[in-house]
């Protein structure tokens, strides 16, 4: 100790403290610094930015604003997050035909590259929750019992029992999710699309929400079964009761017209 | 072969037991008094046996669902064979009508008989009921007969209420939790019913145990009870007719009741069960399995009932949520109103007989029945009445309606509100006119005979249609109804000049009468001289 203490005014020695905290970084930097293709990814990264917020530029902006703060005629996106985005474009739902009561879902224009692209930029505006992976969604092997309950609990308020819609107030309606991919499923419960109040995971887990996917596929999608016969639309008493009266009653009607017009009265020449 | 002692033939063994039967039940003078017995040939009077049929089925199918249902509340776990299901916790109630639709052989076809047949069950009693009132089959000597009918509508749709509570689904759990509603909605008894009926707080654990036996013996009880009645009443006051030649007041004209009767009907239920079925091995009704089991904390949109309570809940989503809070107590119009009007809706229409009559004051025996156009009054009466039903029932799947014609709920239910008010007048003003053109229609046809198509030119140039007689037969039935003259109340002073006194009631009644026997309610039925003077000169007008 007393050698480096009596040569630390050594003209040299702010030299060799310089070098030696260089190493030092540059050692560190190596150490802990992402590989090349982490620098690939982050210019891809920003590449896909740029590429999104031209495409924003051309079919988002003029109602959610330049920067996506939002204008009278859409909300801001800041912090929305790529699942919103994911959802809202590849249902076709965004960019919206024209206001109304509710953004209906149409046919999807985008690619999904694009759609990720445009997912970027609006989660480059801030923080929100990310699309999710396929094991995140993907309904095997998830309890669709459990999911039953968490569907009838949390959905069937606005959705129905088997998820075949119903009507909300003044035109807004909870959509039909028959055949909905469970991706989108997923991100609409993560994010609250439109009317839909949003299920983040602290109050649906992961697990949950993989339930419910499983649950809809099994009960609500084209391999689900009807063991009755056929299902009039799976809405209940009113669609049941349409069909009584008019196949039901008409039918048997119609029965009893040919019946009495049967009859054992002697002929007229 | 025979015996010389065995002089007496043998009778056959039919006879024999028909004999040793006779001794016994007298079965021969009973037959004798009804097996001719006619029934007239109209489908409309087919509607009655579709009710009968398929109230028999209903009692068949229901028999069989005793056998393997648990009216029971206890909680179970499920491990059936339905996958979306098992593990759930659930009644024993619901447990077993899964168990029926999955694991019973036959159970689901017999249990989507049974709840199809009711279904027609109750729009075979609203249509037959509709038979009856529009044709006036309802006047003396009918009248009771006419409140046996719809006291078994009404019992009918609260056997139907019990019944599709009993599983203990998401769906009728939400069902009797909305009736648990009203009855808490009456004032001052409603939260002592409500807790007397569920054994204490919603939903208890009683309450399916005890609409069990409110639906499988009380009610079917009493119905099948009513039911006799209103048979022996048909048979007693024998079946009525249209008019026609050779019907009469006093007689019936149509096919004996053995064999041709016998055979028609007992060919006709079999059609009828053989309709069910195939509708409910095509059709599925009720899939409870896709429901969920009821929990008080769960509810669903699209929640109806079926669709004979549907009005019910048509007057409930239409109302507009008013209370009113006094002394510390609530009252809650919002659902007590709907109830009163539910009740009064259907006490209108059992009490019309009535008083119809009183406008009348027609004390006599009908049983010719009346075209509806020529009683232009009361069925205009009855289109408004069924008309505030439709609206009310559209009411109850206001959801449903907006939901698949794209409209907003709020318009559909406005579009309801006033449409009760304003759609029984409408369809009163428009009914009644449409059976006045008609009966224009009736006369011009018996006087000036049938528009036959065939266009002549005269000689001078001029073009007229040929218009062909009507034979004697038609003439008949266009004429033979009876036109009444509106009821008097006399001059208003006597022959002293002293003003007279007449009663209020009398007033309503004369006024009443005017409205349905007055000048702008009928039209004069041709006489047998208007007929004379146009048809003995030239064929034509």
């Amino acid at each position: 100790m007393k050698k480096l203490s009596a040569r630390r005014r050594h003209p040299l020695a702010a030299v060799v403290v310089l070098l030696i905290a260089l190493a030092a970084t540059g050692g560190l930097y190596t150490l802990f610094a992402p590989a090349d293709k982490a620098k690939a990814d982050e210019t891809a990264q920003s590449l896909a930015i740029d590429e999104g917020k031209k495409l924003y530029a051309v079919g988002c902006a003029s109602c959610h604003g330049t920067g996506g703060q939002g204008t009278t005629d859409g909300p801001s996106l800041v912090g929305v997050g790529a699942a919103a985005v994911d959802f809202q474009v590849a249902t076709g739902r965004m960019p919206a035909q024209q206001p109304g009561a509710q953004v209906p879902k149409k046919r999807n224009i985008y690619s999904q590259a694009e759609i990720d692209q445009l997912a970027a930029y609006i989660a480059s505006l801030g923080a929100g929750p990310s699309v999710p992976t396929e094991n995140q969604y993907n309904p095997e092997g998830a309890d669709i019992a459990e999911g039953g309950e968490l569907f009838r609990t949390n959905c069937a308020q606005c959705h129905n029992f088997t998820g075949k819609g119903g009507a909300l107030t003044t035109g807004k309606y909870a959509p039909t999710l028959e055949d909905v991919d469970p991706k989108h499923i997923y991100e609409a419960m993560q994010t609250g699309p439109q009317n839909m109040p949003s299920f983040p995971d602290t109050t649906l887990t992961e697990k949950n929400k993989k339930d419910i996917i499983a649950y809809l596929d099994a009960v609500n999608s084209d391999k689900s079964e009807s063991p009755g016969g056929l299902e009039l639309g799976g809405l209940g008493p009113v669609s049941e009761g349409l069909f009584g009266w008019i196949f039901g009653l008409g039918g048997l009607i119609a029965v009893a017209v040919w019946v009495a017009a049967r009859t054992a009265k002697a002929k007229k020449s | 072969m025979s015996t010389a002692n065995d002089d007496r033939r043998k009778a056959p063994a039919g006879e024999r037991v028909a004999d040793w039967a006779d001794g016994r039940l007298g079965i021969y003078s009973l037959a004798k008094a009804n097996m001719r017995k006619i029934f007239p040939d109209h489908w409309s009077f087919m509607l009655g046996e579709i009710c009968l049929y398929s109230f028999i089925i209903i009692i068949l199918t229901g028999v069989y669902l005793t056998l393997f249902f648990h009216p029971s509340m206890n909680e179970v776990e499920y491990h059936g064979s339905y996958v979306p299901l098992q593990g759930q916790l659930m009644s024993e109630a619901f447990a077993s009508t899964l168990d029926i639709s999955f694991d019973v052989r036959g159970g689901l076809l017999i249990r989507q008989i049974h709840h199809w047949a009711a279904i027609i069950f109750l729009a075979g009693m609203f249509v037959h009921m509709m038979r009856v009132f529009f044709t006036g089959a309802f006047r003396k000597p009918r009248e009771i007969n006419w409140l046996f009918g719809f006291l078994l509508f009404v019992l009918g749709m609260f056997t139907g209420f019990t019944g599709y509570s009993l599983p203990d689904d998401l769906l009728s759990g939400t069902g009797v939790r909305f009736t648990q509603g009203a009855i808490l909605a009456t004032p001052v008894v409603g939260t002592y019913i409500s807790m007397f009926l569920f054994g204490g707080e919603f939903p208890g654990g009683d309450f399916v145990a005890r609409f069990y036996s409110i639906h499988i013996l009380l009610l079917p009880g009493i119905m099948l009870g009513l039911v006799v009645g209103h048979l022996i009443l048909v048979f007693y006051h024998k079946h009525t007719q249209f008019a026609g030649p050779g019907r009469t007041n006093k007689n019936v004209v149509g096919m004996p009741l053995l064999p041709v009767y016998m055979a028609k009907a007992g060919g006709f239920f079999f059609l009828v069960f053989g309709f069910i079925a195939m509708l409910a091995a095509v059709a599925s009704i009720n899939p409870i399995w896709a429901l969920g089991p009821y929990r008080a904390d769960q509810v669903s949109t699209g929640a109806q009932p079926d669709w004979y309570m549907g009005f019910a809940e048509g007057l409930i989503r239409a109302m507009p949520g008013w209370e009113i809070n006094l002394w510390g107590h609530t009252l809650v119009l919002g659902v007590f109103i709907p109830l009163v009007l539910f009740g009064l809706f259907l006490g209108i229409i059992a009490l019309y007989p009535f008083i119809e009559s009183w406008i009348t004051g027609d004390k006599r025996e009908h049983h010719i029945l009346d075209r509806p156009r020529n009683a232009p009054t009361r069925t205009a009466f009855g289109v408004a009445w069924v008309t505030a039903y439709m609206i009310m029932l559209i009411g109850g799947g206001n959801d449903i309606v907006a939901t698949h014609f794209h409209l907003s709920i709020n318009a559909v239910t406005w579009f309801v509100r006033i449409g009760f008010f304003a759609g029984p007048v409408i369809a009163f003003v428009v009914t009644k006119r449409i059976c006045l053109g008609l009966q224009r229609r009736d006369k011009d046809k018996v006087l000036h005979g049938r528009e036959s198509g065939i266009i002549k030119r005269l000689p001078h140039g001029e073009f007229i249609e040929i218009h062909e007689p009507l034979s004697q037969e038609q003439l008949h039935v266009l004429t033979a109804h009876e036109q009444y003259q509106p009821a008097e109340i006399g001059p208003a002073v006597d022959e002293n000049g002293v003003e007279r006194k007449v009663k209020g009631s009398q007033k309503l009644r004369a006024k009443l009468s005017e409205a349905y026997y007055g000048d702008d309610s009928q039209i004069p039925k041709p006489t047998a001289e208007e007929y004379r003077e146009i048809t003995s000169g030239h064929g034509h007008h």
